[in-house]
């Protein structure tokens, strides 16, 4: 029997994430998962994950197309239940976004999401880059340095209250790989691509209440 | 910091993986899901997976396939072969693809490249480039069947303006020779181009990386031929780059 047992993530389908890769994740952590878009499956998950591969735009629209936004942030904010968003799956919980013109995100974070400040260095930013933790949080938990995670992103939020970074990574200048505020969490990186410290990561968001 | 990546390619070709030698004569180099368990368990950086049959015949990749392999890839999968359509590459991503490997089609249709980046993010559209020196730098599609009229340098200077995540070259003259990557190319190419740049084709061992990141200024180096008929590893590979200053992932 799973530790897990009355626990449940509901990993969002909303047509542009990359939900065959985080499921498999989930998958082998053997945490009860659910991939859709249906109001009943997300009002019975304890979890809500946003997976991301896209562009803001792209991502911000098929959101708002295929879910029901208002009982997401009923989850959310009424209900408390944590919510993680994966790459431009956190990008879109912000105020706006800079990717392909100006578009309106979720405004759950206060920031907006513009192209990294790489000083020239060549971008998209991708690869294996250091999460470099800045406060204390319970995903941390067994973490004894500051792992690699794996990136694909042009683009990176930049945050009105510093207070809301858990960790930042540098390529060309610093910017925020790990962001949280109350049960929203978000990573710039891709957990389910980063080994074993993305599924210790995965494991410890699953263990919040 | 950012790391320098180390690629396996894996080839495959009618269920077995293969390796070619100027991209001709496929050699069978084993089973393809064996494969992707040793380089997982590895730790690999990342792994590129191409399905010559089809990018030779245009036809669609083997979605189930593609499912089966991600689902023992816990690492960066990124799938090429026969992707001329935003179809293919949402239902690619479905499968457990993290990026697509574009090559034909975008060569000969480069706004295809945009269209998918601006649907699927440029972070996951990977452009390949096979091109031989001998034949005046000339492209080649269709995994080396078929001679286009386009120039490398020219091709990639008229599509400066077009968005897409990485570019990886392959030099067919080089390929499977194991005799150096076309380090003389990869220099022009990483002063043309403002994208992380991969190189492929020719590598015979850890030296020739080496040689890759400090004078070509590469972000990545892929290989198959080494991987598969000797006895030489990535993480071999990244404990000695590690020890000439490169800074890699260990």
């Amino acid at each position: 029997m799973s530790e897990f047992e009355n626990k449940k993530i509901c990993l969002l389908d909303f047509k542009t994430g990359n939900t065959g890769s985080v499921s498999n994740l989930l998958e082998k952590l053997n945490i009860k998962y659910c991939v859709s878009n249906k109001n009943h499956e997300i009002e019975s998950s304890s979890h809500l994950i946003l997976p991301g591969v896209g562009s803001f735009e792209k991502a911000i629209n098929n959101l708002k197309n295929e879910i029901d936004i208002d009982l997401i942030e009923k989850q959310v904010f009424d209900h408390k239940k944590p919510i993680l968003g994966i790459c431009v799956g956190m990008q879109i919980m912000a105020e706006n976004g800079n990717e392909f013109g100006n578009h309106k995100g979720l405004g759950w974070i206060e920031g907006k999401v513009d192209i990294i400040d790489s000083k020239r260095l060549s971008l998209p930013h991708v690869g294996w880059n250091t999460v470099e933790i800045k406060k204390k949080n319970k995903v941390f938990n067994n973490f004894d340095k500051n792992y690699d995670f794996y990136f694909a992103n042009r683009y990176c939020m930049y945050l009105k209250n510093k207070i809301d970074i858990l960790a930042t990574s540098n390529y060309g200048s610093d910017f925020p790989s790990i962001i949280n505020k109350n049960n929203i969490y978000g990573f710039q990186f891709h957990p389910e691509k980063s080994q074993r410290a993305g599924k210790m990561l995965l494991k410890n968001f699953f263990d919040l209440n | 910091m950012l790391k320098k990546r180390i690629i396996p390619t894996l080839l495959y070709n009618n269920n077995i993986l293969v390796k070619g030698k100027n991209f001709k004569s496929d050699r069978s180099v084993g089973s393809v899901i064996e494969s992707i368990k040793i380089y997982n368990h590895r730790e690999v950086d990342e792994l590129v997976f191409f399905d010559l049959v089809a990018s030779r015949s245009q036809s669609q990749p083997d979605y189930g396939l593609i499912l089966e392999l991600s689902k023992e890839c816990f690492v960066p999968f990124a799938v090429g072969g026969g992707i001329n359509k935003l179809e293919t590459i949402e239902k690619l991503l479905k499968n457990g693809a993290d990026k697509v490997v574009i090559n034909s089609e975008g060569v000969i249709n480069p706004k295809f490249l945009q269209s998918s980046s601006k649907e699927f993010g440029s972070q996951c559209i990977v452009l390949s480039l096979d091109y031989s020196k001998k034949k005046n730098y000339g492209l080649i599609v269709n995994s080396g069947t078929k001679k286009t009229n386009k120039n490398i340098f020219d091709f990639l200077n008229s599509i400066k303006d077009i968005n897409y995540g990485e570019l990886i070259v392959c030099s067919v003259d080089k390929d499977g020779c194991l005799n150096g990557y076309d380090f003389e190319t990869l220099k022009k190419l990483r002063k043309l181009i403002n994208v992380p740049l991969i190189c492929s084709g020719g590598c015979s061992g850890y030296k020739d990386m080496l040689t890759a990141f400090n004078e070509c200024k590469v972000d990545a180096v892929a290989a198959g031929s080494i991987f598969h008929f000797s006895h030489m590893t990535p993480r071999q590979a990244k404990i000695y780059l590690k020890s000439k200053g490169i800074n890699v992932r260990i």
